[in-house]
């Protein structure tokens, strides 16, 4: 605060530097303008989210060091580079939307972010391939490279470019879609997909030409940071959180939108960095929270429309006698398994139970709930620290810590549930994905109270727990019953009236039921079970650490319980399963893991919507 | 959780060999996948070092192996890993991690499970300061040293009023408490008059290197790295911000940040780092040229570790004349040997190798960035009384 | 005092102005058919008699007591029920489940944890499906039903609720000529037998003349005449703006 202070007085002795400062914010949301505008078009006419917009920028980045270093220095190899560059991304565009894209217009949102991260995946190996580790310094603009005195303060003429580049491609696109044939198609195809398809418009053209433009926009993105910064393998999965926020703030699909919010993020962070140095990564995603918590859809969205949950769910049917044999056949092979099985195994499974809980919980929201958490790791991780923090502060032994885990999650999930009630569909995947990474942020950066990247070490079980088969007959029974738990509430009127609440919520108001508040319990009991998860998880690897709230573990979940299959209770626990016996495999001689574990997430979302109990299921059925 | 162990390259060098005992195994984790600049000349370094002592004979007539896992920027994997190594693959040790927090998470594991755990690269002080005992071994010189060897350097300089900019983890957070402390020993009439907390990797730089020069401080120091420096140093290049105004810089002479810097690299900035062409003591010389003829390459910061850090783990056990636990860390506790950079010793104290760094200045030679005015400094020499130290290490 | 007294209600969507100034009332035992051409105005006075939305002015009462802009479920608890023009019905519940659901959440006790949804009420739902007809699906998918058996069903949860005052939007869409008349016969006769009121709309004149008490009759927004079959049937406004304009269905 006192810096804050002594910061405001410096800033009142010199007027002009706020001038500065406040150019500097808008070159960076020139920057972020322009790879946010893409994300926009692309969600307005196709309502694809697309997760690997951030990867396109990336390889605009790195097509642009390379084309500039082929065609030799001087303005015209500058520029003739970022050309190629953007071309470039275009067509990376076209073949990723025609090869998967154009197969998922119609499923759940869910799995176009997942397919599209599966994309993120591929990139980020195929980019470590063709460029190697290294960051790639490329040049800087030709002509570009200096600064101009304006009131005694230098600006560097690139960012006065780039401050002219944002308004320049927001009129130019206004044209296209206004002022083109191309655009009015467009538009139309947005606003009715059917009439327009049956008036001979060729719409999958049309939408092959949007996600063309849309990687375009992110590929000159790219190109043009290359004065700022190096390409690097970082790039992708940085750019499009605040990507996300932008196109969020502003309201999804609408350019001007996303162009105001930018000038707003930029700003703000401009004199967010003077005011308050270290809340840099929260202070963005608080913007986010606080703009989508007093409009829901942004500043100039329109109210989404309905999410897409795909074909309606099959009746849940009581547990069948083969079912109950199987499960407590399982369970009896499963508590004689630290007879047969040594240390490592053990630690796996203790893994795939804690995992398969996470899971379960996760799907509460996903399945029954239709509700889509894209920051389901918060509610883990925040479990995990409750236990941490209850034994780092107040020396709490372990069975308190297990206790306070799934309260501390409990809480989170109550207030972020809270303030997420007014959102469905891809706003709630955002605004999940904000809270989660406000968590995350908290906990990596407040290095006092969390001990920060750093985490919380030592937080080993209790004695009698001690042992690999002690610990893992704790973790069988907590996430065991936890997972039979949520199997009864989804058999429960609790569980019941979330699968009406989401299939017909006006019948189920007119009922007399509160949908919101049943769904704001959902966030709470998953909250809490994920907690429970997580809270084992620290005292099974003795540590808790900023990565159990990141959004890596977050997708982790998705996978798992899309893996499984999220029409079907037994789905997540299968999904863990698959999972972590997938990653086994995987880990036993694939260098390139994130091509294979990409691939394997887009063949999933394009050809698997069901999963594998799905899949069993439908066999287990046939007569 | 899938981020695994993937490169499942466990090297079976000895395999081609017969050999009549099995070998001795050292369980490797690092970040493969999330830092590849870093980690594949650290690979490079530790598989040239495990050649050649094999080729020697290896250690107590045992060849050495290297299992490595990948463990993805992730400390629970890491931790997972780390009980995979020692219940399945019956390591002998642990050794190798990137990150501090997954150095401390398997440091913990160790001191758990009573495993003989040898950290290369993690910087933070903890490791074998707060969070030491008995079965922790660093080798790097931690954040600490690094500190202590730059502002030795800074108090000489004439500057007073001092910015810092740091990315905001517990990494950037120490390094600046600690040169705000030795620098203030030295000279208490300086004072820190702003400091830059960009999230590692995300640095707004022309925004921040604004807040910086409002400030108007007559000297800076800086701990960004990665692709946050690059970006630093251009917004500060443009805008004026380094014009006589002295830079002190935590490891950007490592030719790891050094390089992608190229011609941009700044002049003068005052910097810890490794001067790899230029060092000609015989030591060093043998090294470059056997790397150099190994992988057609030149040596980074991270192949010395590597390097370093296998034959540490062989000297110490050919020391303990065992692969026991308990007398592989007596033996690593006092333990000497004959590095590229010169003799070092893990001191009994407190466990950190007194490998030392390179300090000099950076400045551009053919278009590159290099090194020059460097002198190396000894990592014994910037290591608080053992007073200090016993106070700061968990007792028994 | 009437059950439900409707007074100057209106409200625009944008421009569109959806219901202006509409007033009527229904009493209990009574059975009021409100009809108009598509787009009148019947599904949105609906919308806010049971405060699925806000009117922009006017003024709606049970009992007396102004439930303007309360919520659906605050009037739920008042005895309201209602069906959908377009039928909803929990899709991935069964048949049997739905009306399970329904009466369960009459009683309040929709987040109870325990027992299984399925083994509540269930003699009590059976006998509502055997009322509606559709005591051979109880146990398929609610999914799966036809546009008619659907319609009987949101009939059956809402039945099961004990309504006081019954709102029905074209309750009997997607069914056959003898069907309706069976279904009306059936709401009829809980409409005398418990006292409930009645308020439905209908594009099946036949349905409407034989089986209400009383007609409103709406158009673009306003009433243009209300009263018994016989007013209704001989109002020279409706002659011309409704029955003129179209064809009088005939069956
Ligand atoms: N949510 C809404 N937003 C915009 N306009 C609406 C909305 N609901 C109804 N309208 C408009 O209000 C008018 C009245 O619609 P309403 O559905 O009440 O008619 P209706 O009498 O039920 O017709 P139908 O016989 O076809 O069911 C129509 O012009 C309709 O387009
Ligand atoms: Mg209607």
């Amino acid at each position: 605060m006192d810096s804050a202070l002594a910061t405001l007085r410096l800033m009142a002795a010199e007027p002009s530097f706020a001038l500065a400062q406040a150019l500097t914010g808008l070159a960076s949301a020139s920057s972020l303008f322009l790879v946010a505008a893409g994300l926009s078009i692309v969600f307005g006419v196709t309502r694809v989210v697309n997760f690997a917009h951030g990867s396109f920028f990336m390889v605009g980045a790195y097509l642009a060091v390379t084309a500039i270093g082929w065609l030799g220095g001087g303005a015209a190899g500058f520029w003739g580079g970022v050309v190629v560059a953007v071309l470039g991304v275009g067509l990376l565009g076209v073949l990723v939307e025609v090869a998967i894209l154009r197969r998922l217009y119609a499923a759940p949102e869910l799995f176009q972010l997942l397919a599209t991260f599966g994309v993120v995946l591929v990139i980020q190996d195929g980019a470590l391939f063709l460029w190697g580790p290294e960051d790639l310094l490329g040049p800087r603009a030709p002509g570009l490279r200096g600064a101009v005195e304006i009131f005694g303060q230098r600006i560097p003429t690139y960012d006065l470019f780039l401050i002219a580049v944002g308004p320049v491609v927001l009129v130019l696109l206004w044209l296209a879609f206004r002022r083109t044939r191309w655009g009015v198609l467009v538009r139309a195809a947005t606003a009715d997909r059917e009439m327009t398809a049956a008036l001979g418009v060729d719409e999958r053209r049309l939408f092959t030409g949007v996600f063309a433009l849309g990687a375009l926009l992110a590929g000159l993105g790219g190109a043009l940071q290359v004065p700022r910064e190096t390409a690097n393998l970082h790039m992708d999965l940085n750019v499009i959180a605040e990507a996300f926020v932008v196109v969020v703030v502003g309201g999804m699909g609408s350019v001007v939108g996303a162009y105001l919010a930018a000038l707003v993020i930029g700003v703000v962070h401009a004199f967010g960095i003077l005011l308050f140095p270290k809340l840099t990564l929260v202070l963005v995603f608080l913007i986010m929270a606080v703009v989508l918590v007093i409009r829901p859809a942004g500043l100039l969205g329109e109210r989404g429309a309905a999410s897409r949950q795909g074909a309606p769910e099959a009746p849940l049917r009581p547990a069948s006698a083969r079912l109950r044999w199987t499960a407590a056949a399982l369970f009896a092979a499963l508590l004689a398994l630290p007879a047969v099985a040594g240390g490592y195994v053990l630690v796996l499974a203790v893994d795939v139970a804690i995992l398969a809980l996470f899971a379960a919980s996760l799907h509460l929201l996903l399945g029954p709930g239709g509700m889509i958490s894209f920051g389901h790791a918060a509610y883990f991780g925040i479990g995990a620290y409750g236990a941490g923090l209850a034994w780092k502060w107040l020396a709490a032994p372990m069975v308190l810590g297990l206790a306070v885990a799934p309260l501390a999650a409990g809480i989170a999930g109550a207030a972020f549930g809270w303030l997420c009630a007014r959102a469905s569909g891809v706003y709630l995947a955002m605004l999940t994905l904000a809270y989660a990474q406000i968590a995350w942020s908290v906990a990596a950066q407040w290095l006092a109270v969390t001990g920060g990247d750093n985490g919380v070490l030592g937080l080993w079980p209790a004695p009698w727990a001690a042992s690999p088969a002690a610990y893992y007959y704790l973790s069988l029974v907590l996430c065991g019953g936890g997972i039979l738990a949520l199997r009864l509430l989804v058999h429960a009127p609790f569980g019941q009236f979330l699968r009406a609440g989401r299939d017909a919520p006006r019948r189920a108001e007119a009922l007399g039921v509160a949908v919101g508040a049943q769904q704001w319990l959902a966030f709470i009991v998953a909250g809490a079970f994920a907690g429970l998860a997580g809270g084992l998880f620290a005292y099974a690897k003795g540590s808790v650490f900023p990565t159990y709230l990141a959004i890596p573990r977050s997708v982790d979940g998705l996978v798992m319980v899309l893996l499984g299959g999220v029409q079907s209770l037994s789905g997540p626990v299968v999904g863990a399963l698959a999972y972590v016996g997938l990653a086994d495999e995987l880990a036993r001689g694939v260098a390139l893991w994130r091509l294979v574990l990409g691939a394997a997430i887009i063949v999933l979302a394009v050809a698997f919507r069901r999963g594998l109990a799905g899949a069993v299921g439908d066999a287990a059925a046939r007569p | 959780m899938l981020r695994r162990a993937i490169l499942g390259f466990a090297m079976c060098l000895a395999a081609t060999v017969a050999v009549a005992q099995e070998p001795i195994r050292i369980g490797e984790i690092n970040s493969y996948s999330g830092m590849a600049a870093f980690t594949l000349p650290y690979r490079n370094g530790w598989t040239l070092a495990t050649e050649e002592v094999n080729k020697a004979g290896g250690v107590l007539g045992r060849k050495l192996e290297v299992v490595a896992r990948d463990d993805a920027a992730r400390p629970e994997d890491a931790v997972r890993l780390a009980a995979e190594l020692v219940t399945n693959e019956k390591v002998a040790l642990l050794a190798g991690t990137f990150f501090s927090h997954i150095g401390l998470a398997v440091s913990d594991y160790a001191r758990q499970h009573k495993v003989l755990f040898v950290a290369s690269e993690p910087l933070t002080d903890a490791l074998t300061w707060e969070k030491g005992h008995r079965y922790a071994f660093r080798l790097r010189p931690s954040t600490y040293m690094q500190a202590a060897m730059l502002a030795e350097e800074a108090a000489k300089l004439p500057a007073r009023r001092w910015a810092t900019v740091a990315p905001n983890y517990e990494y950037g957070q120490s390094a600046v408490a600690a040169f705000k402390k030795l620098l203030q020993e030295k000279r208490p009439d300086v004072s820190f008059v702003a400091e830059q907390w960009p999230a590692q990797g995300k640095i707004d730089a022309g925004a921040t290197v604004q807040a910086i020069a409002l400030a108007r401080p007559d000297a800076i120091f800086n701990v960004t790295f990665g692709a946050d420096l690059p970006r630093f140093v251009r917004e500060g290049t443009t805008r004026g911000l380094f014009r006589d105004r002295p830079v002190v810089s935590l490891l950007t002479g490592e030719p790891e940040y050094l390089d992608p810097m190229k011609d941009e690299t700044p002049e003068g900035w005052i910097v810890t780092g490794y001067p790899w062409e230029a060092i000609e003591t015989p030591e060093h010389r043998a090294f470059r040229d056997a790397y150099r003829a190994r992988f057609n390459d030149y040596p980074r910061q991270g192949s010395v570790v590597g390097y370093v850090m296998i034959k540490s783990i062989a000297a110490g056990i050919a020391r303990a004349g065992s692969t026991d636990t308990e007398k592989m860390v007596d033996a690593m506790g006092g333990l000497k040997l004959a590095t590229p950079f010169g003799p070092i010793e893990f001191r009994a104290i407190d466990h950190q190798a007194t490998l030392g760094a390179y300090v000099g200045r950076t400045a551009v030679r053919d278009g590159k960035g290099a090194m020059v005015d460097w002198r190396y400094a000894d990592g014994a020499r910037y290591l608080p009384d053992d007073a200090a130290v016993r106070a700061m290490r968990p007792q028994q | 005092m009437t059950l439900l007294a409707v007074d100057g209600i209106a409200r625009s969507f944008g421009a569109t102005v959806a219901v202006d100034g509409v007033s009527f009332g229904v009493a209990a035992g009574e059975r009021v058919a409100m009809i108009g051409p598509n787009g009148a105005g019947k599904t949105t006075c609906f919308n806010l008699i049971n405060g699925q939305i806000a009117p922009d002015r006017g003024r709606v009462a049970i009992d007396g007591r102004d439930t303007t802009g309360r919520s659906p479920r605050a009037l739920q608890r008042l005895g309201v029920g209602r069906t959908f023009q377009i039928s909803q019905v929990f899709a991935s519940l069964t048949v049997r489940e739905n009306v399970q659901a329904a009466l369960v959440a009459g009683q309040g006790r929709a987040l109870s944890p325990w027992p299984p949804l399925r083994r509540r009420e269930a003699a009590a739902a059976d006998r509502l499906l055997d009322q509606v007809g559709l005591a051979g699906e109880a146990e398929r998918g609610a999914a799966a039903l036809a546009y008619g058996d659907a319609k009987r069903l949101e009939l059956a949860m809402v039945l099961g609720q004990g309504p006081r005052l019954l709102l029905m939007d074209e309750p009997t869409a997607g069914m056959g000529i003898d069907e309706r008349h069976a279904l009306m016969e059936l709401v009829s006769g809980v409409v005398r037998g418990r006292g409930v009121g009645l308020l439905f709309t209908e594009h099946d004149m036949d349905v409407v003349f034989g089986h209400a008490d009383r007609i409103v009759v709406l158009h673009r927004g306003r009433v243009i005449a209300a009263g018994t079959p016989a007013a209704v049937r001989a109002d020279p406004a409706v002659r011309e703006v409704y029955l003129g304009a179209e064809a009088p269905p005939c069956a």
